[in-house]
């Protein structure tokens, strides 16, 4: 109550709803939004007619296209202002978008004269509120800007805007025999640029590593509005010539800079996929067993391992109680661990008596207990989607859920877990705990379910969890990010020095720090 | 009949997700580095013998045997139906020959020709009950099941939606088959031995298990050739070229009626007067 009372004392232009009425609107108990944002910082401007007037000028080349480049009507704005868990709404009153780099070249130029902050935000699926405003910071969507500028045939190197979406990038990839290097559950709906600026990873990083070593070539524009091109299109896998300035706005969450196109080193894609579900039993150890294992044996046709507990399944199971397929070793009972594993190589025959003959050691060994192999792509698809909905069943879960996304050394992997399971059990707080991850990668991603809306729950957990982490060497973020979130938690796994040289690099770059304020350690 | 004996005919197909292209020669569908598996409704028959068995109980079904008619490839796909359960395999091996039109199996064979070696497996098998699927999809036939029954002289139960078999009913063991028709559905009720030819709704096929897919190893597949099934391989019609479906032209949006009656105008729609 307090922390609504807080909100709709906040002033806010005239020209928008009222904080309040858009969470009523939304049908959003006030609880689940955060409760604790940063006040608004006194440097930034706030928005008047005048700049209205002369931010449409940047955007829009015509009257024609100003309804679809420049969002001022307050319902429209409710989805650009809400993240994807409606956790995080912001109070932005304006949305602009874009379709060319000189346009946001323009405006951030403008911006930056008129101290007016401006959030970057790309397909909004990120899960720390990173993608949306904390206060009235203007929208800048790359959705406009979606696409796909050139494909280089000899190296597979696709160029794109920065508001393509993942999966038609892949599909496009596809038709030409390759796969985009990245892949993940909300890839009909991210777009590459939010890819780059959060550094994503997700399936497919086992196999093709990080999106670092995959980019070749970007164009960002600085908060100044200067546009850089560091090595746009030029589709070179290796080029040593001075310091290598993409790897600073690749993962800086829209902070250094907006990303607006992007080269990427895409992978031939492999002629011949197989996906397995093999259920382990309750004893962690196996699983990383397993994991070293496969990647000893089955080496270069390794293409994805992921893992999921007991608990994820039968989460899973009950919400899609009815559905015709499920989970297919729910007839298993004693399998206490699930590892979807998958192989991608060039001879199916091959792979495949390569994965059978892996398999059927690991069940004479007793590592495996049970497990299915998919016959066809449908089949495979199914257990990917067992796999890749965990995430929105989770939400579904329960009225609030604390996601955690975790970096730890694989014999602590699990140990997160188990202890914090003991944790909640002994401050009786009631909560379902279920984790699954990329096992190849060492990132477990820890959620625990909420039976009600209380915030005071979230004081069980945090900082505990992330304490937990700093001690046993790990990372409070392994893919997601800061964004609004863990803002403030990064000294939990980075040196206050390093800290130190990250803000010089922020105030170099940004120097009134308009790009996407209140995010990372601006909090 | 005491025992029943339940074959399913099973065909190699280019994988249903895999998006098709044509070759530029118009001579046929690429198949090089295109993945290959059972076809869909195959595998819905599959799944339907076991879960017959399983509803009848073991000691009432003699085995369940899995038959092919294709290249050497289709021994995976005997190893599928295996995986999944099915007893024992018979391959008959038609020789490689360039690939057919429909990229499906490198073989012309035609369904008359697949329809008369399901035939004699069949009376040499001394089967009581056959299982297909409704249509493979790459030639989208639908004839395999119909003809088999023909030549055998079997009441046909095709499309099922659903089916049901009764063991002791007082004209012996009979098969319930709800069929799905342009109408609806249609029940009618065979006497074994029949032909039943599966639709998509009959079932959801099992994942082949890990133990299963080992146990499969070891199950026999037996060989046989064309000749000595004296099935007589030569087609009866050619095919003359094979294209894309034309390209659907995106619509337009017309501002008023006069424009729509213009435009329907031009493009000869309408009468001129």
């Amino acid at each position: 109550m307090h922390a609504l009372v807080n909100l709709i004392r906040r002033a806010t232009p005239s020209n928008i709803l009222s904080r309040h009425t858009l969470l009523r609107s939304l049908s959003i108990s006030s609880a689940q939004t955060a409760t604790w944002a940063p006040e608004r910082r006194t440097d930034l401007s706030r928005l008047t007619d005048g700049d209205l007037d002369a931010i449409r000028q940047c955007v829009c080349d015509d009257t024609a296209s100003s309804a679809a480049a420049f969002i001022t009507d307050a319902h429209e704005l409710q989805a650009f202002n809400t993240d994807w868990m409606h956790r995080y709404i912001g109070t932005s009153p304006l949305c602009v978008r874009p379709q060319r780099t000189e346009q946001v070249a323009a405006l951030l130029t403008y911006c930056q004269q008129r101290r007016l902050a401006v959030t970057p935000q790309g397909g909004n699926t990120g899960l720390v509120g990173g993608s949306v405003p904390v206060h009235d910071e203007i929208i800048l969507s790359t959705s406009r800007m979606n696409r796909v500028l050139h494909w280089e045939p000899q190296t597979g190197t696709v160029t794109v805007e920065a508001g393509a979406v993942l999966q038609a990038v892949d599909a496009y990839c596809g038709q030409h025999g390759y796969r985009f290097p990245l892949d993940l559950g909300a890839k009909g709906s991210c777009q590459i640029g939010g890819n780059v600026a959060t550094h994503a990873s997700g399936s497919r990083f086992l196999r093709y590593g990080s999106l670092r070593g995959r980019v070749t070539g970007m164009e960002v524009v600085l908060a100044d509005g200067t546009v850089l091109d560091l090595g746009l299109g030029r589709a070179l896998r290796k080029d040593n010539t001075g310091y290598d300035l993409k790897q600073w706005f690749i993962g800086s969450e829209g902070t250094l800079g907006v990303v607006t196109k992007v080269s990427v080193a895409c992978a031939p894609a492999p002629a011949a996929v197989h996906t397995a579900l093999l259920g382990l039993r309750r004893d962690f150890n196996a699983v990383l067993a397993l994991s070293r294992r496969a990647q000893h044996q089955l080496g270069e046709i390794l293409y994805a391992l992921e893992f999921m507990d007991r608990e994820a399944v039968t989460l899973l199971e009950r919400q899609q109680s009815g559905a015709s397929v499920g989970n297919p070793l729910a007839h298993q009972p004693d399998c206490g661990f699930y590892v979807l594993l998958e192989t991608g190589g060039g001879v199916a025959e091959h792979d495949r008596a390569r994965l059978e003959s892996f398999l059927g050691q690991a069940m004479d060994d007793g590592l495996v207990l049970d497990g299915v192999l998919a016959q066809d792509q449908s089949q495979s698809e199914a257990l990917w989607r067992m796999r890749e909905g965990l995430s929105e069943a989770v939400s579904r879960a329960g009225p609030m859920t604390f996601k955690y996304d975790l970096s730890l050394p694989p014999s602590t992997y699990y140990q997160v877990v188990e202890q914090t399971r003991q944790r909640l059990q002994t401050t009786g707080d009631a909560m379902q705990v279920v984790s699954w991850g990329h096992l190849g990668d060492g990132n477990v991603h820890l959620n625990v379910v909420a039976p009600t809306c209380d915030r005071r729950l979230q004081a069980a957990l945090e900082p505990w969890v992330y304490a937990w982490v700093a001690r046993h060497g790990g990372s409070v973020s392994a893919e997601h990010g800061i964004g609004q979130m863990k803002a403030g938690c990064v000294q939990y796994s980075q040196s206050a020095a390093a800290i130190e040289k990250m803000r010089a690099l922020k105030r170099m770059l940004d120097p009134y720090g308009i790009l996407n304020p209140y995010k990372l350690f601006d909090a | 009949m005491n025992n029943l004996r339940i074959l399913v005919a099973v065909k190699r197909v280019i994988d249903y997700a895999v998006r098709v292209r044509v070759k530029p020669d118009g001579s046929g569908v690429d198949v090089a580095h295109v993945k290959m598996s059972m076809n869909p409704f195959c595998e819905i028959a599959v799944e339907e013998a076991i879960r017959i068995r399983e509803r009848l109980g073991a000691d009432r079904v003699r085995d369940l045997v899995a038959v092919t008619v294709g290249p050497e490839a289709n021994q995976e796909t005997l190893r599928t139906a295996l995986a999944m359960g099915m007893d024992r395999g018979i391959h008959v091996v038609v020789p490689e020959t360039a690939a057919g039109v429909t990229g499906g199996s490198a073989t012309p064979l035609e369904p008359l020709a697949v329809a008369q070696a399901l035939q004699r497996v069949a009376d040499r098998e001394s089967a009581q009950l056959i299982v297909l699927g409704k249509q493979a999809i790459d030639d989208d036939c639908n004839q395999t099941g119909q003809l088999l029954a023909a030549r055998l002289n079997w009441p046909q139960g095709t499309f099922a939606s659903a089916v049901a078999l009764d063991w002791e009913s007082p004209q012996g063991a009979t098969a319930t088959v709800t069929r799905e028709v342009d109408a609806g559905l249609e029940t009618v009720r065979l006497r074994l031995p029949c032909v039943i030819t599966c639709d998509l709704r009959l079932n959801t096929p099992r994942y082949a298990t890990l133990p299963n897919i080992m146990k499969a190893k070891k199950k026999p597949i037996e060989r046989l050739t064309l000749q000595e099934l004296e099935v007589d391989p030569t087609p009866r019609y050619a095919w003359k070229r094979v294209s894309e479906p034309s390209q659907r032209r995106a619509g337009v949006m017309v501002s008023d009626v006069n424009e729509l009656l213009t435009r329907l105008r031009a493009d000869g729609c309408l009468p001129e007067n």
